[in-house]
């Protein structure tokens, strides 16, 4: 498929989700400038837009990098601890500091998320058996463990109810206000972007680095630093995603391979599609009431992860 | 010029490489032998500063490796590893491509682009190049991984075991092409090799290593001997001479 072709899909869907909603605004009302509809539009249908196109780049993009440092194409922000540990420090930011605000929370659950990674990436290392299956549950097996952590010390704060509610992944209650903490991600994307090239060769290993001349070491912690905060960013404004870290770079690369400078570009595009086409979805089934993105993507996404598994199977 | 100084490799405290000095010379094939365990591999990775050394010194073009600019270095020399699969999706051309790195740092331009066209041609991949490096056989992605090393144009080309997973065809054909590099475009190629007829047949210089001390470093004839090989492998040998060139049996 051509980038252009998803260009033209991303605006098409950018349409549909600002002028569908349980207040039916039509072009004419925004034209004519009526108050409400504009109101409406400016205050939830954009920030949720623009929160959701951002979320989805960034979250797949994230899931791009991790699966090239990692040499793994099932690792993930969500299979590496990333967004367990950010969930984490959420909760220890809550017990420090009680009204803490967005951008303090971000903080902590980035620098959490930031070692939970680089917990991760420490025990890859150790790990002799590299198989592509194994590699993700022990990112998995490690999440749970801090989970358990995270849910231990909620049970004991009495804020099981309060952290639960940050894991779901949830686009209703995005306003004006919000969500601005998500545009820390969009100078990340143009990073990744930047970096690109040495995301790939970091991809190759670490002899393989060396003989090129790139410093391994340096591109992996960028790597584990872009993925963590744009992981911690999207857990504090929207809540957990899952899947779309692996489905969306996995599909691309079906197509255009392990380059990341060509598949980069796909990747975030495809990632808004994605996300966005979730969320509209999320939006018809049970008009006017609404089906949290997080259910919506996982059940999509379970069964292009489970597609991408069995062809795996047959292909080898 | 390559030289090495009282060289050391600790692990534990096992010397895996003990103590060692040479002199590698421009514009030859240098081959490293001996049994398994002999530090040939490891010297060969201190070389071409994949693994730090525990002390000694190492001169490349006069200058010690650790003086080196990371990127300069990658211009200078360049080195494969014997774990030829790595897990990644690249067409030949993009790993190709990637050669040019040290120079570009991924931005390619016009120049980078003729450096890459050279190398798949000379390594005849032309028909290839747009296809997924696992679609290759094993010989041809090892001439794939070399034209990405001759794409690098680097003045010494470091091999550790190019010849493993390849059968006999395949064998010769690298190995003719090392032989090409060094005669042709004037590279100095230095390898890790088991095959002791591949390193007799192709190559200038031998250096016979055992318990991580050289054993001798010479002309490839002075080392392929029946008294200095049963000294390194303790196998009786037979030498025959086949067209000037030392072929050896072991049984």
């Amino acid at each position: 498929m051509k980038k252009s072709y998803l260009v033209l899909i991303l605006v098409i869907l950018s349409l549909a989700s600002i002028f569908f909603g349980v207040k039916e605004i039509s072009l004419s009302d925004i034209l004519q400038l009526n108050e409400k509809e504009v109101q409406i539009v400016v205050l939830s249908r954009i920030p949720r837009l623009v929160s959701i196109i951002v979320a989805g780049m960034g979250m797949s993009i994230s899931g791009l990098i991790m699966q090239q440092i990692s040499q793994n194409k099932f690792v993930s922000p969500t299979t590496a601890a990333t967004v367990d540990s950010a969930k984490l420090g959420i909760l220890v930011s809550l017990i420090l500091f009680t009204s803490s605000s967005s951008f303090q929370k971000m903080i902590i659950s980035f620098i959490f998320a930031v070692a939970g990674t680089l917990l991760f990436m420490q025990i890859l290392k150790k790990v002799k058996f590299k198989n592509t299956i194994f590699i993700p549950i022990v990112g998995i097996m490690l999440g749970n463990i801090i989970d358990s952590i995270t849910t231990f010390i909620a049970y004991r704060f009495d804020l099981v109810q309060n952290i639960s509610s940050w894991l779901q992944g949830d686009f209703s209650m995005v306003i004006k206000g919000r969500y601005e903490l998500l545009y820390i991600s969009i100078p990340l994307v143009f990073i990744s972007f930047l970096y690109a090239n040495k995301f790939t060769v970091a991809g190759m290993g670490e002899d393989f680095s060396a003989n090129l001349g790139l410093n391994y070491d340096r591109i992996v912690n960028l790597g584990v630093i872009i993925v963590a905060l744009i992981s911690a960013v999207v857990i504090i404004t929207v809540g957990r995603i899952p899947f779309l870290g692996i489905i969306i770079p996995n599909i691309v690369k079906l197509f255009h391979g392990d380059n990341m400078k060509e598949t980069i570009g796909y990747t975030a595009l495809l990632g808004a599609v994605f996300l966005l086409f979730c969320d509209i979805l999320g939006r018809i089934i049970i008009y006017p009431y609404e089906i949290s993105i997080s259910l919506t993507v996982g059940v999509i996404g379970s069964f292009i992860f489970l597609h991408l598994l069995v062809r795996r199977g047959i292909n080898g | 010029m390559i030289e090495v100084k009282e060289i050391v490799k600790q692990y534990g405290d096992k010397n895996v490489v003990d103590n060692l000095s040479m002199k590698i010379m421009k514009g030859k094939i240098t081959s490293f032998i001996g049994p398994n365990g002999a530090g040939k591999s490891t010297l060969l990775s201190m070389i071409s500063r994949l693994i730090p050394k525990t002390s000694g010194e190492i001169f490349i073009e006069g200058k010690e490796i650790g003086e080196w600019d990371d990127n300069e270095l990658a211009k200078t020399i360049s080195i494969l590893k014997q774990s030829n699969y790595i897990n990644i999706r690249l067409t030949v051309r993009e790993l190709v491509s990637f050669g040019r790195f040290p120079y570009s740092q991924g931005k390619i331009n016009r120049e980078d682009i003729k450096y890459v066209d050279k190398a798949i041609e000379y390594m005849q991949l032309r028909s290839m190049q747009h296809k997924y490096l696992e679609e290759l056989s094993g010989g041809q992605r090892q001439r794939a991984y070399i034209a990405m090393v001759l794409a690098q144009d680097t003045e010494y080309i470091l091999l550790d075991e190019p010849l493993n997973n390849l059968d006999m065809k395949h064998s010769v054909e690298i190995m003719k092409i090392l032989r090409g590099l060094v005669d042709k475009l004037g590279k100095t190629v230095i390898i890790v090799i088991h095959d002791i007829n591949f390193a007799s047949w192709y190559s200038d210089y031998i250096v016979a290593l055992k318990n991580g001390k050289i054993v001798k470093n010479d002309k490839t004839n002075q080392i392929i001997d029946e008294k200095v090989l049963k000294q390194i492998y303790d196998l009786d040998f037979r030498i025959q001479d086949i067209e000037s060139n030392k072929i050896c049996a072991y049984f």
